[in-house]
């Protein structure tokens, strides 16, 4: 779950990880009303989950309250690389003497949290990395150990930061890290880190993002999931209990198990098709879960034929197909459906399909044969 | 021969007495896995159809004389149970359960990896030695014994793979899920190495998806170390960068973990990519030949 930058402040705040003063806002008059509250000059910030927010116009400072009505409601409303601005906050301006890039990182390969530091900070990271790549330290860390105070200093003398700041930088790493573990984030990071004129040192910028399968130790994280901002089918599934990703084509995918439903997805692109989800309907999947995830991708108008693919372990053909009957019977669907039952049941499965006789629907017996079928009736 | 389960396998269940539980253990004890035990805190001196439950680990192993672990607890219990194993001695745990959070694996995989226990998963369908063990939720009727070892970070995947290579005659050494989790307990160089060792194993085929890096890891450490033929798939070339796809661990970050540069990597490693699971068992055909 990725948070949006003044969610991510909140964390740091908690754990005393030294942010600029400012405010949440969601419409122009809070967004002018938390600028006087704060004092000019400030600067509005777009909040959304997606960098590059300052080159697109989404962050502009304001040295007076008309400043600040013009740029919140040009930047309320605004597209940034495909999202929608919701959202602003509003913050104190800081005098920026220099910029760094701190994060710590989970990295897969290690099977090691990762700690990061650079003197160029304010730019793009892998623009740094190409630019520099001995800017960019990082070492491990051992997750039952910790991060220690010497690895600190280590990144920050390798760095070749400014030694004034080597020690509270040093800091600043540890706290993040104190983030990375308390709040079960898989990602921390802090673009710019900034150095005051005073020599202070700030997270100017808060990208975190909390591990989903620990919301349950973290409720208050858990509540910040921002509905409005989530595709209405991501978020009829969600409420389902079904695993969802929308995709831009017009093919309907349903299967079980996330292997066999991506396998499924490429399977259809490879016949010359444009899948319009992913959709896996799980182990075990009784009829009524196969009812109501036919109502999710039948929710998407773009769907033109759907694809069912289940090889049956846990779950039956038998179930899946009643689930597939009770759908038609419930919604009527519109568009072709084309079948593939193999496992457990399947000859029951397709028996009972065969018995209903439901309009416009095909029985494949294989799984290529299935997508070649169903790329050819979505046109 | 077979790998990591086998007839010598006495395994202890942990939330054998759940729904789930006590509907796999059973299942694996129908198939003739030796199931000597289960373990939930608080019902010790139950049992479950004549499967005597434990409050703790330690007791299954010095009552039971259980040596593997099989963890079916929901996720938040589930790095304690496996950490219990481990501390009563058992060298194999097998976590079934889905949705651990990262950081829990990550002490566990840490702390484990100092020590003697392996564990595979989790977030896997468990692991099939065919005729002789089922340790997890694979659906054994599909599968028979054999000579190609499998290892898949899917589980309905490996049962269509499996399914492709079962209609060509070929059956199986074992069947090993290492899960779709981001910090699995054991990678496909942790299974391949065994397979290259295990003598009943000819082919290697191994199937993996988009997130991190195990395949490209693999990738080179077949190129190295392993003799015998093997065969990949890789799911989720169409995947969207920054999606989840299912799996907690398939997500495809900016440029890193896609289908094709683990496809790319293996192929330079000698390892032949099947573009579907059908192309996998036909692949299969060419190298080994065909069985009746």
């Amino acid at each position: 779950m990725d948070l949006l930058e003044y969610q991510g402040k909140q964390l740091f705040m908690k754990h005393g990880v030294p942010v600029p003063d400012g405010r949440h806002a969601a419409s122009v008059r809070e967004a002018v009303e938390a600028a006087e509250e704060l004092g000019f000059p400030v600067v509005i910030k777009a909040q959304v989950q997606i960098g590059g927010r300052g080159k697109a116009g989404g962050i502009k400072l304001a040295n007076d309250r008309d400043e600040a009505e013009q740029h919140a409601s040009a930047i309320l409303g605004m597209d940034i690389r495909g999202f929608t601005v919701h959202e602003l906050y509003v913050e104190r301006a800081s005098d920026i003497d220099e910029e760094y890039y701190a994060a710590i990182v989970f990295d897969r390969s290690a099977k090691k949290p990762m700690a990061m530091l650079s003197r160029m900070g304010g730019m793009d990271v892998e623009e740094v990395a190409e630019k520099d790549p001995e800017a960019m330290r990082m070492l491990h860390v051992d997750a039952l150990i910790g991060f220690q105070e010497f690895q600190g200093r280590r990144l920050a003398f390798e760095s070749g930061i400014a030694g004034d700041v080597i020690r509270p930088v040093g800091a600043m790493l540890a706290k993040l890290y104190d983030v990375f573990v308390r709040e079960d984030a898989t990602l921390v990071e802090v673009n710019p880190l900034l150095i005051t004129k005073k020599r202070e040192v700030v997270a100017l910028d808060a990208k975190v993002t909390v591990d989903a399968n620990a919301l349950f130790r973290h409720p208050d994280i858990a509540e910040l999931r921002d509905v409005s901002a989530e595709d209405p089918q991501e978020r009829m599934a969600k409420e389902r209990g079904l695993t969802y990703v929308k995709l831009d084509g017009n093919v309907g995918i349903l299967g079980n198990g996330a292997g066999l439903v991506m396998s499924t997805l490429d399977v259809v692109a490879a016949a010359g098709g444009k899948p319009a989800n992913f959709l896996d309907a799980g182990g075990g999947s009784k009829a009524e879960a196969i009812t109501s995830a036919v109502e999710v991708i039948l929710s998407d108008d773009k769907v033109s034929a759907v694809l069912f693919n289940i090889f049956g372990g846990i779950t039956r053909c038998d179930e899946v197909a009643r689930g597939l009957i009770e759908a038609f019977r419930q919604i009527e669907p519109d568009v072709p459906f084309v079948v593939r039952l193999d496992g457990t049941n399947d000859k029951e499965g397709r028996a009972l399909l065969a018995e209903a006789s439901l309009p416009n629907v095909h029985t494949e017996a294989t799984m290529l044969g299935a997508a070649e079928k169903v790329v050819e009736l979505a046109g | 021969m077979a790998i990591l389960v086998d007839n010598e396998t006495r395994l202890c269940v942990s939330g054998i007495t759940g729904r789930e539980g006590t509907f796999h253990s059973l299942r694996n004890r129908d198939y003739g896995t030796q199931v000597v035990a289960g373990v939930t805190p608080g019902k010790g001196g139950q049992d479950v159809d004549g499967i005597p439950v434990f409050n703790t680990f330690h007791d299954a192993v010095s009552e039971a004389g259980a040596n593997t672990a099989m963890i079916f607890v929901p996720p938040r219990f589930a790095a304690d149970s496996i950490l219990e194993a481990e501390d009563a001695g058992i060298e194999l745990v097998i976590a079934i359960t889905e949705g651990i959070p990262a950081h829990d694996e990550l002490r566990v995989y840490t702390h484990l990896r100092r020590g003697n226990t392996r564990l595979i998963g989790p977030n896997c369908p468990g692991i099939l030695s065919p005729g002789k063990a089922n340790v997890g939720i694979i659906p054994a009727q599909f599968f028979k014994e054999g000579n190609v070892g499998l290892v898949s970070r899917s589980g309905t995947l490996t049962y269509q793979i499996g399914n492709e290579l079962a209609q060509r005659g070929f059956g199986n050494s074992s069947i090993v899920g290492i899960g779709g989790d981001p910090v699995p307990g054991s990678s496909f160089i942790d299974v391949i190495e065994l397979f290259e060792a295990d003598p009943e194993t000819e082919l290697i085929v191994m199937c993996g998806e988009i997130g991190g890096s195990s395949e490209e890891e693999a990738a080179e450490y077949i190129g190295e170390h392993v003799s015998k033929p093997v065969l990949a798939y890789i799911a989720g070339f169409t995947a969207p960068p920054g999606k989840t796809m299912g799996h907690a661990g398939a997500i495809v970050s900016g440029s890193k973990g896609t289908a094709a540069a683990k496809a790319e990597a293996l192929e330079a490693s000698g390892v032949r990519v099947g573009r579907n699971p059908t192309q996998v068992a036909e692949i299969a055909v060419e190298i080994i030949g065909a069985r009746a």
